[in-house]
């Protein structure tokens, strides 16, 4: 089953790998990660999607909260969510199938993005089913090129304020030019 | 040009580490590490030179074991980092408090596979807690500061520093007060909850049969006055785990002895019996467990353990408290009720009979020499008094059935990873940590072959240890499994040695060969009374076996006890 974690992290080099090493060394499959900054400077908060029984995830989980680059975790799932991916899609367009994307990407409140002489490309943000669900009716046609960014997770109702963080940041690693995480 | 107020990158490690008490540090040099290095011969700090990088891991092991300090190692890049690899893993598996500074190339090279570079961060991820690449002068204190606070908070163990070497050259100020540590302070446990402790003390008092489980967190927690008051008030025996051995003295009535794999019948019998199992500071290996589905199968379970990933892992538990052990037991003492639990422990008293000694006595009077007989008498002539640091393998056992650890930090080995060669080295560290304690090693021929190099560093730092080698001419634990369970097929288990006492002798330490019982104390009192760094090898019976044993796999009930053959034969050596 789908497990949703959302991890809040110092915006540091090696932040990325930490995490990604604690799914790997437990051989989890991880459905997707994205990363991003956040409302505060220094803070990224990352959306991870992991398919594995309840006790594994909850290991895992305890397993981040030791991390010292982690400030929190939060196992959504336990509670109602909003949960938004994002697709683009390139499609086969033939002209007299031209229309009949179009009008399934307005069914689906997708845009389109660019327009080449035999192709389109789509851009669609929804819930997971609903992505599937639009890349399951362009395949008919023909998908030349698809990248999906993964789930981005948020609770419902009352915010829940992002960790601070510490009044002293601490800089280490490979200077500016590096990756933010 | 040297600015005013400005100290260099390498000044300002050794600036850090004297500022955080260190007064040892173990290493050696490289061309990364090597401003490092030019700078320590302006400050008052022991460098104790080893003989290969993954020792200088397992010295700052022992001396940290040994004191309740952090260890401090000191390697260059490349091979000098990787070599401490297994050293880091066995202080994390092991929970001890280390801090390794690594050299690093220059920060314009990092990531072009320039002489000696290895992404040292990268490859020690999983055996630290964490880890640091600083590229700059001003980085250098603010993560040796927190190195230092990750190492000794929650539960301790291993943090690394990698530090290039234009930030050891180049300049910065120090400004101590201003990298004070917080990032360890995000994971400190939450307050003691009043109604799990509610539930704590129902469990304990609708016990019949309770029993503690005694691990390491005892001795890490400084917790062992509060363990033995809970105990006494409640009537509660104690089993240990290998690493607790020493967490309570083995000679108080209600320890019981070790549990496991090769822990006694009747402890193991005691927890599968048991109606309530109180877990401190401990955490449910595989090797003390056996087979989890039969585990303690009456038993209702409290769990106190200050890492929130061991709850819950391996055993359920009904009560699961993550924090400090002694500040759980301080609030639960005043509640915990008074009890007198004497039908219990007489059942298990009953279950001990005589077993305690019979496996000593009942070892076959052959005249040859057995490594239970070695245990015995190095415990009676030290009266259990000495800091012993065994290797990994059946002395490891032995050692640890018939040597009686009373005081705390008594017993130095390496538990979670198992880590042959772990003993001379880390020996020498707990004997810098503690000059006034006697040391002995307890290793066999097979590991102690691995890091003997480390006499010559003994020598070299005038540290004297006792050395014990039990040559039983086999990787004696790995030939035991093959006898056991491969049939036989001892493949690729029998070893030689070299002369042990001629190699004393190029070491120019004390050394000597025993083979028989009646030679046993003499050559101790010689060893004990040799200026330096002392060697016995001792010869012992070549196809022994530790008894009893939990098959790996096994509920821990179903133990492999001695065979009756043997028993049959006693006489009594005791």
């Amino acid at each position: 089953m789908p497990h949703v974690l959302v991890v809040y992290t110092d915006d540091e080099p090696g932040v990325l790998t930490r995490v990604a090493s604690l799914f790997r060394r437990r051989s989890f499959n991880i459905h997707s990660l994205t990363v991003g900054p956040t409302e505060r400077v220094g803070l990224s908060r990352m959306t991870i999607v992991v398919d594995s029984d309840a006790p594994r995830v909850r290991q895992a989980v305890e397993h981040l909260r030791k991390l010292v680059n982690v400030l929190e975790v939060q196992q959504l799932g336990e509670r109602p969510m909003v949960v938004r991916d994002l697709v683009l899609v390139r499609v086969a367009t033939a002209p007299e199938v031209r229309s009949e994307v179009l009008q399934l990407a307005q069914v689906f409140r997708a845009a389109v993005v660019d327009i080449a002489e035999d192709s389109l490309v789509i851009e669609c943000t929804g819930s997971l089913a609903k992505i599937d669900a639009l890349v399951d009716s362009m395949r008919p046609f023909g998908i030349l090129e698809l990248g999906r960014t993964g789930a981005v997770a948020m609770a419902r109702g009352t915010r829940t304020p992002s960790p601070s963080r510490p009044a002293v940041p601490l800089r280490t690693g490979a200077g500016p030019e590096a990756m933010s995480v | 040009m040297t600015q005013p107020g400005t100290y260099t990158g390498a000044q300002l490690i050794w600036e850090s580490l004297i500022r955080e008490g260190v007064d040892t540090v173990f290493g050696y040099p490289g061309g990364a590490i090597l401003p490092t290095y030019d700078a320590m011969t302006e400050y008052t700090i022991r460098h104790v030179l080893v003989r290969h990088e993954q020792s200088a891991a397992h010295m700052a092991d022992g001396y940290a074991r040994a004191s309740g300090r952090v260890g401090v190692v000191v390697a260059t890049s490349g091979p000098g980092a990787t070599n401490l690899v297994t050293g880091l893993a066995t202080a994390m598996l092991d929970s001890t408090p280390l801090v390794a500074i690594t050299g690093q190339v220059g920060s314009a090279l990092l990531g072009t596979d320039a002489f000696q570079e290895v992404d040292i961060t990268g490859i020690t991820i999983p055996v630290t807690k964490h880890n640091y690449l600083v590229t700059r002068a001003e980085d250098i204190v603010p993560a040796i500061r927190e190195a230092f606070a990750v190492a000794r908070s929650g539960r301790p163990g291993p943090v690394l520093v990698d530090i290039t070497k234009d930030a050891q050259q180049s300049r910065a100020t120090l400004d101590w007060e201003a990298a004070v540590p917080q990032r360890h302070l995000r994971h400190l446990p939450a307050p003691l909850d009043p109604s799990v402790l509610a539930q704590a003390l129902d469990l304990i008092r609708q016990a019949k049969r309770p029993i503690i489980l005694a691990g390491h967190g005892i001795q890490l927690s400084g917790a062992r006055a509060e363990v033995l008051a809970l105990a006494e008030r409640a009537d509660i025996p104690l089993a240990l785990t290998l690493l607790g051995l020493g967490a309570v003295p083995a000679t108080h009535p209600l320890s019981l002895g070790m549990m496991g794999m090769h822990g006694e019948a009747w402890v193991n019998r005691a927890i599968q019996e048991a109606d309530l199992l109180l877990a401190f500071g401990m955490r449910f290996d595989d090797r003390v467990t056996g087979k989890l589905k039969e585990y303690a199968p009456h038993a209702k379970k409290i769990h106190i353990d200050i890492d929130a990933s061991e709850l819950n892992k391996n055993v359920p538990v009904d009560v699961a408290i993550v924090a400090d052990l002694g500040d759980v037991l301080r609030a639960l003492l005043p509640e915990v009720p008074v009890a007198d639990r004497s039908s219990w422990l007489g059942t298990i008293r009953e279950w001990r009979g005589d077993s305690a000694v019979r496996d000593i006595k009942n070892l076959p009077d052959d005249g040859h020499l057995y490594a239970a007989h070695v245990m015995h008498d190095l415990w009676r002539l030290t009266k259990g008094e000495a800091v012993v640091v065994t290797d990994v393998g059946q002395h490891q056992m032995w050692e640890a059935q018939y040597y009686k650890h009373d005081g705390e930090r008594s017993l130095i080995t390496s538990g979670g990873a198992g880590t042959m060669g772990f003993a001379l080295p880390a020996a020498i560290g707990a004997k810098i940590a503690r000059p006034e304690a006697e040391v002995w090693v307890v290793a066999g021929d097979g590991g102690f072959q691995m890091t003997f190099a480390e006499l010559m560093t003994a020598v070299q730092e005038g540290v004297k240890v006792n050395i014990a080698v039990i040559n039983n001419g086999y990787l004696g634990m790995v030939r035991q499994w093959q006898a056991l369970f491969y049939e036989g097929r001892y493949a690729a288990t029998p070893i030689l040695s070299p002369d042990f006492v001629k190699l004393a002798d190029a070491f120019g330490i004390h050394g000597q060969r025993v083979e028989t019982r009646g030679d046993v104390a003499a050559a101790v009192v010689q060893a004990r009374a040799a200026g330096g760094t002392a060697l016995i090898e001792f010869k012992v019976e070549q196809e022994d076996s530790v008894y009893p044993m939990v098959p790996a796999g096994a509920a821990l009930h179903e133990m492999i006890r001695r065979p009756s053959a043997l028993a049959e034969t006693g006489s009594d050596p005791v």
